[in-house]
């Protein structure tokens, strides 16, 4: 609709805008402004309500020490738990990825992909559930294992739980639930590795594996460091199973196998709100705004990794 | 290929020969297989030396079956050939190492739910119910009527940003709408529940619980997907169609609505069923803003209700009375989720294929 200023053109001639063509636009951009200002709305409500809980006395905060030695121990079990996920969940997601793009079999390699994505759809509640009766359990020996032979390391000191239920099992249904998401991103940047480059490396003599390293995974390592990221951002905020599974308190520890463990935050407004009044819910707001907060910033700069490398890939 | 330079002894000939079995020799197609069940029939005794046990047979037997076919690979075919091999072993354990938990959890929802997959639990509440018996019909009947209303909200403001941002978008609003989606995929649920919570607090006062206020939280997580899949599709749509249309004065709005949307129809639909499929076992956010009760409650403007995955979390975390009863529940509870999820995913797939358009050229 471009409309042309000649000085000449009497005013009669501009195109004709239809009123359907303008009421279709017009809601059509109002949807998008209001997206974002749903995405205000988030932060500028959660402010609202988190204030009392900034300007409270410190006595009146659960627990009588102030916010920030609440929130503390919660953002240390929150970042551990995910951190852990994310270290075992990476290396598997992108081993995934290589052998369903190139290892697996042409026929099956969609099903495969499917089957992985699936754990995915698995909603996180029944996670905790299989979690807290299966895992926790079956993970015992393998407490007790590290607990004695990894105990000088102070993530393993011990004494080992006897139920389970400890950041380590937590760390590791976390993997499993973020898995699919890396594999999916890393799955996606390694189809579009250049068909040249890799057809060349495998005229020059190499190995599939020498393939891989010198085509495929140079041109997805920021599609990989995306992908984790974006696994993070899930982790960081995933609620149920941590609420079910962990066994959670107000120690901040480094432990993982044993029985005191920071609880994370999202978990604890999980376990905490349906019950709470007054000035409980602004502080357990006002946690939510911190984990919104640190979401907000790592889904970010996930997203910026990942547009960057869509810029220049040719792939658009 | 072959690039050996020291001098063997023998004639030319003996030498070239030589060489050329050297580069050729490979194992035989099926021997690192071989090598490989070797090693975990190895595996399996070692374990049962040190008492037999699922795990360790695992453990001891593919690292067993790695380890033959790379020292294999390294005696006969080389140093290159060898590490490519133990890549393979490494990438496809992976694989089945992500296969175990899928498969366990499935097996252990099946067979625990299967107890009280029957009649009344689709046709009873929880109203009156203290031990054995009652049902989950309030929480079904609460999760459709939230799961509605979520897509009663999500579907046209997605669908319709997705329209801007392919057919209307420019410059930094759209930049900025792209990007931001894109953050809110990102919001953690309990976040999104607050935020409802917050919302409604401000508008009611104190301690309010709707139905209506899960399916505001649920949108917020509903929306940016519907975004993100249905802009996909729009761009599938090829410009041509959009270009034939205007050549025959249509204007815009139409042909939007008759010729873009009719063509990616399959496509959107499976986005929107995913999206659904994505929220429905959504509990953290219902958890804070609808809460539960055992009664059905049909009205989502008028107090708490019941939804399936909420009903499930506290029937395994509150038992009452008789903890088997409670426990069977939420098993069930959790096969219907899954059950639920799967079939929207199953759907979606339907959708994709039985709507496609004819692409005969």
């Amino acid at each position: 609709m471009t409309v042309t200023k000649a000085p000449t053109e009497p005013p009669k001639q501009r195109t004709v805008r239809r009123p359907g063509d303008r009421i279709f636009a017009g809601s059509a951009q109002g949807s998008g402004i209001f997206i974002l200002l749903v995405l205000a709305g988030v932060a500028a409500f959660l402010i609202s309500e988190a204030i009392p809980a900034f300007t409270a006395a410190s006595e009146d905060i659960p627990g009588g020490d102030g916010l920030t030695s609440y929130v503390w121990p919660l953002i240390l079990g929150t970042l551990l738990g995910s951190a852990l996920a994310l270290v075992v969940a990476t290396p598997l997601a992108v081993a995934i990825a290589l052998y369903i793009t190139y290892y697996a079999p042409r026929r099956v390699a969609a099903t495969m992909g499917y089957v992985i994505d699936l754990l995915a759809a698995i909603p996180s509640v029944v996670y905790g559930f299989w979690g807290l009766i299966v895992l926790a359990p079956a993970l015992v020996p393998f407490h007790v294992w590290l607990a004695d032979n990894l105990g000088f390391i102070p993530f393993f000191a011990g004494p080992a739980s006897t139920s389970g239920r400890t950041m380590l099992t937590v760390g590791l249904v976390l993997a499993l639930m973020i898995l699919p998401i890396i594999s999916a991103i890393s799955r996606e940047v390694f189809s579009q590795a250049p068909a040249l480059h890799r057809e060349a490396a495998l005229a020059l003599g190499a190995t599939r594996w020498e393939m891989i390293k010198m085509a495929v995974l140079p041109y997805g390592k920021s599609g990989i460091i995306g992908g984790a990221m974006l696994g993070l951002g899930r982790a960081l905020g995933e609620t149920m199973a941590v609420a079910i599974i962990l066994s959670g308190g107000a120690a901040a520890t480094l432990n993982l196998v044993s029985n005191s463990n920071p609880s994370t935050i999202a978990s604890n407004i999980a376990l905490r709100f349906p019950e709470a009044t007054g000035l409980d819910v602004n502080t357990l707001i006002a946690s939510g705004l911190v984990l919104f907060v640190i979401t907000l910033l790592v889904n970010m700069l996930a997203r910026w990794v990942v547009n960057r490398r869509a810029d220049f890939s040719g792939a658009n | 290929m072959s690039t050996a330079t020291q001098s063997a002894p023998g004639t030319p000939a003996q030498r070239q020969e030589q060489q050329s079995v050297r580069s050729q020799r490979r194992l035989p197609r099926f021997a690192p297989l071989g090598l490989y069940l070797g090693g975990l029939a190895l595996g399996a005794a070692l374990s049962a030396l040190t008492g037999f046990s699922l795990v360790t047979t695992v453990i001891y037997g593919v690292a067993l079956g790695t380890l033959a076919v790379y020292v294999a690979a390294r005696a006969v075919e080389g140093r290159r050939q060898a590490t490519d091999r133990l890549v393979t072993c490494l990438v496809t354990t992976a694989f089945g190492i992500a296969m175990v938990p899928l498969l366990s959890l499935v097996y252990t929802v099946v067979t625990r739910g299967a107890a009280r997959f029957d009649g009344a639990f689709f046709s009873n509440s929880m109203f009156r119910v203290v031990g054995e018996g009652g049902g989950a019909y309030h929480a079904i009947i609460g999760t459709l009527i939230i799961t509605a209303l979520t897509a009663a909200i999500s579907v046209p403001i997605g669908l319709m940003t997705a329209i801007y941002l392919v057919e209307y978008g420019r410059g930094r609003l759209k930049k900025a709408i792209t990007f931001f989606v894109d953050v809110m995929t990102g919001i953690p649920s309990i976040v999104a529940g607050l935020f409802a919570f917050a919302f409604f607090t401000l508008l009611f006062g104190n301690n309010v619980r709707l139905g209506v206020m899960g399916a505001v939280a649920l949108s917020v997580l509903m929306i940016p997907v519907v975004v993100r899949s249905c802009e996909e599709v729009l761009k599938l749509v090829p410009n041509e169609l959009r270009e034939a249309s205007y050549a025959l004065g249509v204007p815009k709005w139409r042909t939007v609505v008759k010729v873009v949307l009719p063509t990616a129809i399959a496509g959107l639909g499976t986005g929107i069923t995913l999206a659904i499929a994505r929220v429905v076992g959504e509990t953290a956010p219902l958890l804070i803003t609808v809460g539960l009760i055992t009664g059905t409650n049909l009205n989502p403007f008028d107090g708490r209700m019941a939804t399936l995955p909420v009903f499930a979390y506290y029937q395994l975390t509150q038992p009452g009375t008789s903890p088997q009863a409670f426990l069977d529940r939420a098993w069930t509870a959790a096969l219907l989720l899954i059950i639920l999820v799967m079939a929207l995913n199953i759907v979606a797939r339907l959708i994709s294929r039985f709507f496609a358009p004819k692409s005969g050229r």
